[in-house]
């Protein structure tokens, strides 16, 4: 019996090794793997030659005196043999063992009267029909001593014996004047500055996204959300009904104040007058509510006024700001060569963002708004109605709900396969959505809450996990064709990316929090609002700025090379100098890049040391 | 006050841990909820401020029936029932008087209060609620930074901070040294007689029981075993509560 098993064992240990053997095989064929190719001279010798030049890399510039001296020389010797050529010895010259040599055989080369501890490399150029001007290839290298004269062995070449005489040249340099900074060194310095903004700026952003999705993301906060059916319907109702209202207010809002944006003082006193406004209005709403009241439908319509219009106000409060902040950048920014010109231009950004993310603010708010307040109404017909009427209302709303969110879903995919066809766009998905609505409404008691809290989580961590494994690097591709080449396309893809990472990452830790304070918190009668804010936040902001800084050293590493496919930064430069064999410059890119990478490396896990 | 009427409760999975539970709480009374660990104290005092959804059965706290709360019903129901915790349940990276505090939430404004933003008066009464503690002093340190028995005297003051007709307190005193033990409990005893504070005790210590509590109920695998003064806890009681074999200490 164990015998038999450890033979069974042992057969299944060889035909495991066996796998492995053929799976590595084939690997090594389609990855194309040759060491021939690897030993070959020419590929050592382009190896050698792109190495030194990496270990030398162009910072400093510097100033050479050059001096350049030449004496013929016989490659393969003819019969008769030659003579030693005639040399000037009241300047720099240099003498060979001999004067004529085969090719690989080794020579004693000598130079005399150099520039004080100049250096150089000894070529021997080859003359001929093609390159009647003549082609170096380097010999060896002289370093000369504190007269100026030197001593080296050097090989000649092997290359083809001539009749005609070649020669030996050696060149001597001397630096004068102190090095300057290059011209690569300036444009890596330019180049890793935006890098490490727009990692900067990417993490900045992912995480300010990624800290609220995380939270409906997590499993421990969504599985308690159970709210009955016909709550449900009429929020999904309310909400893009709501974002669509939002739309058209900020529209209209929008168009009913531009004349006022055309000349500065409006615009001014609008940023200065309507924030308070907006401030009393508030604070006179708040004072005027009290928590304890049982609110009548008359009071909720009111409180409805009210918050749309505190909602209007604030929104034309933001939307003052961000005109004032356009206003102001443009006319500080008239002037290209101003100092602090970023500071100017930023002021101009911000605004600029701001109403740029306006239309979309709106829509939020309004869905929220109108989501909330329907589904607040479909909590009370299920709380106060009798299952009987409750039960007819969700036969009518459900089917509307499934037939609106089909439609839309299918104006959303419409927008990307452009069918054009509204058998498929309109009459199909409605007529599916309703039919979908009525089973559950069918189903579902009026009175019973359905689990909507972890069917979010479940469709949020889907599109997190579906994001996340794409990489940033092919997002860049897709936002260099949307917004062009540059840095700006990697900050976004960059960004996206920390959104679906981070997002995860937060939420494993909320997950993680302790339940007692947070069953503490909730017993006290506070909102979920609350409990996240006082129970769940004050637990999960060390592991917040740990995976923070974690992610800020991804970023940068990432932006680095995201300039690979156009996104700008540090990648962009060291591509090109790569393509353009330019090896000293990518040489000192990519110091750079090591630097850097390693400064925040040492950075981030200094900072998450503490908060751990 | 209370009144708990054929309460049931299973788990996922198959456990029962509550059977057909009935009592009633009066006005003023402190009771004592005793029983072996395991035999649904914590069950019991969780589903009557629904922390855990009962399976089956009436909770009626004033007349109203808590089971079929809405949330909104439901948050007015939970500010009045303060509870204190065996492990406090603080959050314990924030400060003291942010803790006591939390304890407002279900009567402040919901927006303002995610700021942090309390009204004063609030502010001063949870200052008010920790020198009645005797930790006044502690209020601006984390809450993490005290004692267990200090930390227990903030998990009591955030339940005043509710101006509760009635505090649940789940074996509050079970984390701490006997003496530290009877300084909460007379906290509790405090607040019960001075206050006028219902107060819902689950204990281990059948001493505090005599000491503290008006009356008791005791749990055994989730069925209740005995409901009436402690003194009538006699040796033949005391077995069928905690089994043949237990012995009786203190
Ligand atoms: N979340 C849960 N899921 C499943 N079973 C649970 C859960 N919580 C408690 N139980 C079970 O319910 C029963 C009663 O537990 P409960 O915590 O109410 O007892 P207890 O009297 O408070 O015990 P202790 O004195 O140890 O605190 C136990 O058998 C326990 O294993
Ligand atoms: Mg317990």
């Amino acid at each position: 019996m164990k015998k038999s098993s450890s033979l069974i064992k042992s057969i299944s240990v060889g035909l495991v090794t066996l796998l492995v053997l053929v799976i590595l095989a084939y690997g090594f064929t389609v990855t194309n793997i040759n060491f021939e190719e690897t030993r070959s001279e020419r590929r050592v010798a382009s190896l050698t030659r792109i190495l030194r030049a990496l270990a030398h890399p162009r910072i400093f510039d510097y100033e050479y005196k050059e001096e350049d001296v030449e004496i013929p020389f016989y490659l393969g010797c003819p019969e008769g043999g030659v003579e030693f050529p005639e040399v000037n010895r009241s300047e720099a010259f240099i003498v060979a063992s001999v004067a004529c040599a085969e090719p690989k055989e080794t020579i004693v080369v000598e130079g005399y009267n150099f520039q004080e501890n100049s250096s150089g490399p000894i070529n021997f150029i080859g003359f001929s029909a093609d390159a009647p001007e003549g082609v170096p290839l380097q010999m060896g290298s002289f370093q000369a001593d504190a007269q100026g004269n030197f001593r080296v062995e050097v090989t000649v070449p092997n290359r083809q014996i001539k009749e005609d005489p070649q020669a030996i040249r050696a060149t001597g340099r001397v630096r004068v004047g102190s090095p300057t900074i290059s011209r690569d060194a300036q444009v890596t310095w330019e180049k890793i500055v935006e890098t490490v903004f727009m990692a900067l700026l990417a993490t900045t952003f992912g995480t300010l996204m990624s800290i609220p999705i995380s939270f409906f993301a997590a499993r421990n906060l969504m599985s308690d959300i159970k709210i009955p059916l016909s709550n449900i319907s009429l929020s999904l109702v309310g909400w893009p009904l709501g974002m669509w209202l939002g739309l058209k207010a900020n529209q209209i809002l929008v168009n009913l104040l531009s004349p006022l944006f055309n000349s500065f003082i409006p615009t001014l006193a609008g940023t200065i007058i309507l924030p308070i406004l907006g401030f009393l209005f508030i604070k006179w709403i708040l004072s005027k509510q009290d928590e304890d009241a049982e609110l009548k439908l008359k009071d909720r319509f009111v409180n409805l006024l009210y918050t749309i219009a505190a909602a209007i106000l604030v929104f034309a409060s933001i939307l003052f700001v961000g005109k004032l902040l356009i206003q102001i950048g443009i006319y500080l920014t008239l002037d290209k060569e101003a100092p602090l010109y970023f500071i100017r231009r930023f002021i101009f950004q911000v605004g600029d963002i701001i109403i740029m993310l306006l239309p979309a603010i709106s829509a939020l708010v309004g869905g929220g708004l109108f989501g909330g307040l329907f589904g607040k109404f479909g909590q009370t017909i299920s709380d106060r109605i009798a299952p009987a009427t409750g039960k007819i209302i969700n036969l009518i709303i459900t089917p509307i709900a499934g037939a609106a969110i089909a439609v839309l879903i299918l104006q959303g995919v419409d927008w990307f396969y452009q069918f054009n066809n509204p058998d498929i766009t309109l009459y199909w998905p409605a007529g599916i959505g309703a039919g979908i609505g009525l089973a559950f409404a069918i189903k579902a008691s009026p009175k019973r809450s359905l689990p909507i809290g972890i069917v979010l989580y479940g469709i949020i961590r889907t599109i997190l996990n579906g994001t996340r494994s794409v990489e940033a690097l092919v997002m860049a591709i897709v936002f260099v064709a949307w917004v062009g080449l540059g840095p700006f396309a990697g900050a976004l893809a960059l960004g996206l990316h920390t959104v679906a990472a981070l997002a995860k990452l937060y939420s494993e830790q909320v997950e993680s929090i302790l339940e007692g304070p947070l069953e503490a918190i909730q017993a006290t009668g506070a909102n979920r609002l609350q409990t996240i804010v006082f129970a769940v936040v004050p637990q999960i902001i060390p592991p917040y700025i740990s995976f923070t800084m974690y992610r800020w050293d991804i970023n940068v590493r990432m932006s680095t090379i995201i300039g690979f496919v156009g996104g700008g930064g540090i990648g962009f430069v060291l591509q090109q100098n790569i393509n353009l064999l330019n090896y000293r410059a990518a040489s000192v890119n990519m110091l750079a890049i090591a630097i850097v990478v390693s400064l925040m490396d040492y950075i981030s896990s200094k900072i998450r040391e503490k908060y751990v | 006050m209370l009144e708990v009427k054929n309460l049931s409760k299973v788990y996922d999975g198959d456990v029962q841990a509550l059977k057909n539970v009935s009592f009633t709480v009066n006005q003023g009374e402190f009771l004592a909820v005793i029983g072996l660990s395991g035999s649904g104290k914590s069950t019991l005092l969780r589903c009557i401020n629904r922390l855990i959804e009962p399976t089956e059965g009436q909770i009626l706290w004033k007349g109203q029936d808590v089971t079929a709360a809405s949330q909104d019903e439901m948050r007015r129901i939970r500010r009045k029932i303060g509870m204190v915790f065996q492990h406090f349940n603080l959050v314990s990276r924030s400060r003291v008087i942010t803790n006591v505090l939390a304890g407002r939430l279900g009567y402040v404004n919901p927006m303002m209060s995610a700021l942090n933003l309390f009204p004063k008066s609030d502010i001063e009464m949870a200052l008010a609620q920790l020198d009645r503690v005797g930790i006044m002093n502690q209020a601006y340190k984390r809450a993490d930074e005290l004692s267990g028995g200090q930390q227990q005297r903030v998990g009591i003051a955030r339940a005043m901070m509710q101006e509760p007709a009635m505090i649940l307190a789940d074996e509050p005193v079970a984390s701490l040294d006997p003496v530290l033990a009877h300084s909460i409990m007379q906290y509790l005893e405090k607040i019960n007689k001075e206050s006028g504070v219902t107060v819902l005790c689950s204990l281990h210590f059948l001493d505090l029981v005599h000491r503290y509590a008006d009356r008791a109920i005791a749990l055994n695998d989730g069925v209740l075993m005995f409901d009436g003064p402690p003194s009538e806890i006699d040796d033949e009681k005391f077995r069928e509560i905690y089994g043949k074999d237990a012995e009786r200490v203190g």
